[in-house]
């Protein structure tokens, strides 16, 4: 109840702080438009900004200061606003160097670019660097077992940690930091892989029943409306039941199951957009040109449909790339997802996960599954950002 | 009767584009007195829409006044805060925007609509206001004025709506009324009644108005005095008459000379000569709507037939037939003497190529990710099997033709040219397959009036060097009339009259056609009066007596 | 009026028939597994008579065609069948207390509900007012704030937000409990409670979704002539948003909210998982693992329902919601 009491009484206070600053600001600044036309819930806005930002700040450097059992405490909300600095920074400094160096285009491309999305790019690209290279980065093999299970992370022997193993050992001792650099390998790229398969599929099967309509755009159409019926996990869900006993059956990797059903199930959602998109370029005058030109159906889905629908598959591509990452990391923290023995963040996750009670008295063991969720999200919010910004650029065109 | 309403002085306006602020209008000034009609007329991209919303004070998202004074009735309407301009907008400004269908909320009556500005004044009361609303809807000669107020936007047409939307401005009796493009998207035969409606009501209430168009026909007949304007700024300023008679700038005699533009009557077409294209007998339909019944015309070698008519008439459908787009259900289709596939798809190369076409939005009608050259080229390669060299050679000197300097252009993307330029390398690409016929479907409608009258001339030339047929699809008389030598009016999917142009033009006609001719607005300023005499409807008050159409 | 009612008339129909041909999907799948039904159920050890009994009650022994009738006869009497695991149970350990899939799954059922109805009561209003202030301040720092925040919170994993909800609150803050063991018979207060954290982290990836839904439905509505015309008469920013926004926004606000509660039940699976919750995902997720075809199907069929019953109400709303449909020409 105090809480909420606390909750109140700071809101009441933002609220009355709102009212004095608009009033203010109008009475010193000569009624200026500026304070003069601004609604009321703008100079709350304002007020609650600064109040956030002064708390953020006060418990931080509160958290720096405080001992043992609050510091604690205050652990994760350190690490949070540290390596929120931390990645802010980046990425100005990446749109710095973006903005000064590379050819004309490049740097033109970066003046105009927001914050977020030159975050998004720097992210994408060590993500690409870290799975390509993940054999060289890693200090140890994804499957390598050590003899010692259980090291907790932070390298320090006082508190039980190994220098060796930076992040520690997990439950059969494999050492959790090289698991993490083969994890962006194993699950970004076989989502890498589903997303262009569900592309090339469902791309397709898109511009061949935008172009060719009639009855082939009919039986797809309505196919994929059935598809579409049912919910995309829950029926990769249903898929992976199955997919294990053949997997079982004929000796095939269930992984590749996996890869095929859920492209199978993303090449719905792809089909409706390139059939979309492509249905509006179909029907501009330039494509019924070269209809009446008597050009054939690749010259015509290749050289005047295509060119003119890489942005929106693009960001499409983004998108459907975030959803099968975060779908095959579903499947696999419910299990049924990619197998063991390869590293991947979403059975890491699911291992890992007890360890987050210990959050109080050993935050950094804690950290282990909070670190491969957050691989997780990171890559997904980059390239949302990227995605964001592009949709936003091709709209912003259109105008 | 005098005195000042609103006064603008050096008006700026700037508009937010790629984080700059770039200008729209630098520095106009106007004075507009009680009672009087400005017109404000220029080519897109003018700022004439900009700088009309600007006299109430308002400016669009991404806009911004950067300098400069609006003082309407002695209020700064720049610097008012924003309750004051709401209390003026609606009450003594308002505004009828060039598309009634889109401004009228589509989940309201327009009864609803109409009552909402006095009663929120506080003018009138809602029952008042209801039943003034009705009388102003009789006075603009809406039909069934009693009812219409209760139906839904969607439920109205178009030219009825915009009738609709002036009462609506009107509703709180303003001192001033902004009418941005009013009648642009009407038909002709609609735009009449429309225009009558607005110039009565404005005079009957002695309301000021600004009428911005780019028809200079139409704001003749509205205003009683004319600014050009160009990029954002001013050209020139003058009473009506002076302006149409004597104007001062090059600018303003360039735009009142497209319209005499005129080619000289070709000799009468050798009876015994077989026409390149024959449209016999055809019949068409979408799906089981039919939209053209028994279309019969000739064109003729080296001749140009205007096809004229309004939204709906089917035009551009019987282009589709031709085109095999379309096929025919009854009927066929001859080039040459010989009756050729109906559906394109059964045609051969050399049947595709003899027909060409010609779009009306360049934009859609060029390949945004291709080069100029590569757009011109691949006809010239498709067709002729030049490739190579060969084909540069060809492709440099069809540019040549449509009067673009090759070097310049042959690398470029459609988005780095003009809106004529664009039209001209649509003429290239059609010229490249080397046709006899070509379909030129609305080619000028979305030009600005010089360009197009650059593009026709072209067309002309092109015509009399190459030899070439044109089918020439329009709804404007003036076009017909400067490039046509055979006319075919179209009605509700019919021929209603066709002929030689001299003859077209020369009474006595199908009702139709008289309807159609003399619902073009003339550049004289008396025209609009002397035709709503000569149609029986002399002013407001006998109602729907002349309801036309 | 009598159009409308056709037009709804024939959406029905058409979600009846989706839902049919989805079962037949659900079906299908199902019974392309290859090798014998029997063997795998009971594994290597089973006795041949078991076997040869269980194969009987499945039907295996007709062909598809008949098996798939009588398959959807039972489901629409409500017989959903008998779970593999309950009649392993029963074949190994005897005894004849089985329970059909159908008792299995009601009280989980509920559960489910009361987990989505909760979400529902606290995102919906949530995002709706988020969403408005974001369309109305758009482009100021609050809306791109929300936006970076939104976008990053449907960016994220469901388990990524549930571990850091319990983190916070639950371990590092004891507000909320972190395992939701809810049983039959328990206070509300009590359910609400154990509740509060997987709905918690349900309203943060719903919010966010139908937040940013909300916004570019009123921005595309703001940017319409109508409103500009309105504000051209004089009326109040609030009268522009009441009278002339909000009744054409109803339709696709509508569409927003069927859409993300369909989007629930997708998000649900992870979650209940995460906390334990004894709902109907997290006995669907079990039986995945374990095969239990019977109860796989069942969960999978329930899912697919609502999910197009969602769609289905949200396509209806928007067409009683057009004027152009409830007042024709």
């Amino acid at each position: 109840m105090s809480l909420l009491t606390i909750l109140a009484i700071s809101l009441i206070g933002c609220l009355c702080a709102a009212w004095v600053f608009r009033f203010s600001g109008q009475v010193l600044s000569d009624q200026k438009p500026f304070f003069r036309d601004m609604p009321y819930g703008v100079a709350f806005g304002y007020v609650l900004g600064v109040a956030v930002l002064a708390w953020i700040i006060v418990t931080y450097i509160g958290a720096k200061i405080a001992g043992f059992p609050a510091a604690n405490k205050l652990y994760f909300f350190v690490k949070a606003v540290e390596w929120f600095v931390i990645f802010a920074v980046a990425a100005v400094l990446f749109r710095i160097l973006g903005r000064n160096l590379g050819t004309a285009g490049m740097r033109k491309l970066f003046r105009s670019m927001p914050l977020t999305a030159s975050f998004g790019i720097l992210i994408i690209i060590l993500y690409a660097i870290v799975s390509i290279f993940a054999g060289w980065i890693a200090p140890y093999g994804q499957e390598q077992v050590f003899a010692q299970a259980n090291i907790p992370p932070g390298g320090d022997p006082s508190t039980g940690g190994n220098p060796q193993f930076p992040m520690g050992t997990d439950q059969i001792g494999r050492d959790i930091y090289s698991r993490l650099i083969y994890g962006a390998q194993n699950t970004v790229g076989i989502a890498f892989a589903t997303t262009c398969l569900a592309f090339f599929i469902g791309g397709t099967f898109g511009f061949l029943a935008a172009t060719l309509g009639g009855w082939l755009d009919q039986i797809v159409s309505r196919t994929v409306d059935v598809l579409m019926a049912i919910p995309a996990l829950i029926f990769a869900l249903l898929l992976m039941t199955i997919a294990t006993v053949w997997a079982n059956n004929f000796g095939i990797d269930r992984t590749i199951f996996m890869v095929v059903i859920i492209a199978v199930i993303d090449a719905t959602r792809v089909y409706r957009l390139a059939r979309a998109v492509g249905q509006n370029i179909v029907v501009m005058d330039y494509i019924e040109a070269a209809k009446l030109r008597g050009e054939g159906l690749m010259y015509l889905i290749f050289r005047e449909i295509l060119p003119n629908a890489t942005a929106p598959l693009l960001a499409e591509f983004g998108l459907r790339f975030c959803f099968v990452f975060l779908t095959i990391a579903s499947l696999s923290f419910l299990g049924v997802g990619i197998q063991p023995p390869l590293a991947d963040w979403g059975t890491m996750v699911k291992d890992l996960s007890q360890f987050i009670n210990f959050a109080q008295f050993a935050p950094n063991v804690a950290s282990a599954p909070l670190l491969a969720a957050g691989a997780i999200a990171l890559l997904t919010v980059a390239v949302n950002f990227v995605v964001d910004w592009m949709l936003h650029k091709s709209s912003g065109l259109k105008e | 009767m005098s005195g000042t309403l609103l006064k603008i002085r050096n008006l700026q306006i700037e508009g937010r584009a790629d984080e700059t602020w770039n200008p729209i209008i630098n520095g106009i000034d106007f004075d507009l007195n009680k009672g009087e009609v400005l017109g404000l007329i220029g080519e897109s991209g003018a700022g004439k829409s900009t700088a009309g919303l600007a006299a109430m004070g308002f400016t669009r998202d991404g806009c911004r006044i950067s300098g400069g004074t609006v003082e309407f009735d002695g209020i700064d309407l720049v610097n008012a805060s924003a309750a004051v301009k709401r209390g003026l907008l609606g009450k003594r400004i308002a505004y009828v925007a060039q598309s009634a269908a889109a401004s009228f909320n589509p989940a309201h009556k327009l009864i609803e609509q109409h009552v909402e500005a006095p009663v929120q004044h506080g003018v009138q009361d809602r029952a008042t206001s209801q039943a003034d609303g009705i009388e102003l809807y009789r006075r603009l000669r809406l039909p069934d004025p009693d009812n219409i107020g209760f139906r839904y936007p969607h439920q109205v047409s178009g030219g009825q709506l915009q009738r609709a939307m002036t009462a609506m401005a009107m509703s709180c009796r303003p001192d001033l009324i902004i009418f941005d493009e009013p009648t642009t998207a009407l038909d002709v035969t609609t735009q009449i009644e429309v225009l009558a409606a607005i110039r009565d009501i404005v005079e009957q209430f002695d309301t000021a108005a600004i009428y911005i168009t780019h028809d200079l026909a139409v704001v003749a007949q509205m205003a009683d005095k004319i600014k050009v304007l160009l990029k954002g700024d001013e050209v020139e300023e003058a009473d009506t008459r002076t302006m149409l008679s004597d104007p001062k700038e090059e600018y303003t005699k360039s735009l009142w000379a497209v319209r005499s533009f005129q080619r000289p009557a070709k000799p009468a077409i050798n009876t015994g000569a077989t026409p390149v294209i024959s449209v016999q007998n055809v019949t068409a339909a979408y799906g089981t709507v039919p939209v053209l019944f028994d279309v019969n015309f000739d064109i003729h070698q080296g001749r140009t037939v205007a096809v004229v008519g309004e939204s709906g008439s089917g035009k551009s459908t019987a282009a589709r037939c031709i085109t095999g787009l379309l096929p025919p259900k009854q009927g066929h289709i001859e080039f040459d003497g010989v009756a050729l596939p109906l559906d394109y798809k059964k045609r051969n190369k050399d049947q595709l190529r003899q027909a060409q076409m010609i779009y009306q939005m360049a934009d859609t009608a060029l390949n945004p990710r291709k080069s100029i050259g590569e757009i011109i080229g691949r006809p010239v390669q498709f067709y002729s099997g030049l490739t190579g060299a060969d084909k540069r050679r060809r492709v440099e000197q069809l540019l040549e033709q449509i009067e673009l300097e090759p070097t310049q252009y042959i690398n470029r993307l459609p988005s780095e040219l003009s809106g004529g330029q664009k039209q001209r390398v649509g003429i290239a690409r059609a010229l490249a397959a080397d046709p006899k016929f070509i379909i030129c479907d609305e080619v000028t409608s979305a030009l600005d009036q010089l360009v197009a009258e650059g593009i026709l001339k072209l067309l002309a030339d092109l015509q009399d060097t190459l030899g070439l047929s044109y089918m020439f699809i329009t709804h404007d008389l003036a076009t017909v009339r400067s490039i046509s030598d055979e006319v075919v009016v179209m009605k509700d999917g019919r021929v209603v009259e066709q002929g030689p142009k001299a003859d077209m033009f020369q009474p006595p006609h199908h009702p139709y056609t008289d309807l159609l001719l003399s619902s073009v607005p003339e550049m004289d300023p008396d025209w609009l009066t002397e035709l709503l005499e000569k149609r029986g409807i002399d002013n407001i008050g006998d109602a729907a007596v002349g309801k036309m159409v | 009026m009598g159009s409308i009612a056709r037009i709804i008339l024939q959406r029905l129909a058409l979600g009846l028939l989706t839902l049919l041909i989805v079962s037949m999907v659900i079906f299908v799948a199902v019974n392309a597994l290859p090798g014998d039904f029997a063997q795998q159920i009971l594994g290597q050890g089973a006795t041949p008579e078991a076997i040869e009994a269980i194969r009987k009650d499945l039907g295996l022994d007709q062909n598809y065609f008949l098996r798939y009738f009588s398959w959807l006869g039972n489901l629409l009497t409500g017989n959903l069948g008998i779970s593999f695991a309950q009649m392993n149970f029963a074949s190994n350990m005897g005894g004849d207390q089985l329970i059909g899939v159908a008792e299995q799954i009601r009280p989980r059922f509920m559960n489910t509900m009361f987990l989505a109805g909760v979400t529902a009561v606290i995102a919906v209003p949530l995002s709706i007012i988020l969403g408005l202030l974001a369309a109305l301040y758009r482009n100021t720092v609050f809306d791109r704030a929300a936006n970076i925040t939104t976008l990053s919170s449907i960016s994220s994993p469901e388990f990524f937000l549930a571990y850091i909800l319990i983190l916070f609150l639950a371990v590092l803050n004891p507000v909320f409990p972190s395992l939701s063991n809810i049983f039959d018979g328990m206070g509300f207060g009590d359910r609400l409670n154990k509740t509060m954290l997987p709905a918690l982290t349900l309203t943060l990836v719903v919010t966010a979704h139908m937040m940013r839904m909300t916004r570019a439905a009123i921005i595309n509505l703001l940017a319409s002539p109508y409103i500009e015309m309105a504000r051209l008469k004089g009326i109040s920013p609030m009268r522009v948003i009441v009278k002339h926004a909000l009744p054409n926004a109803l339709a696709p606000i509508i569409n927003v909210i069927a859409l993300n509660l369909a989007y629930l039940i997708t998000g649900v699976v992870v979650v209940e998982v995460v906390f334990v919750y004894p709902g109907i995902g997290q006995l669907f997720v079990d039986s995945v693992k374990i095969r239990d075809i019977p109860v796989v199907q069942a969960c999978c069929l329930i899912f697919a329902a609502a999910y197009i019953l969602l769609n289905l109400a949200a396509d209806i709303m928007s067409i009683l919601s057009n004027p152009r449909l409830r007042h024709p020409k």
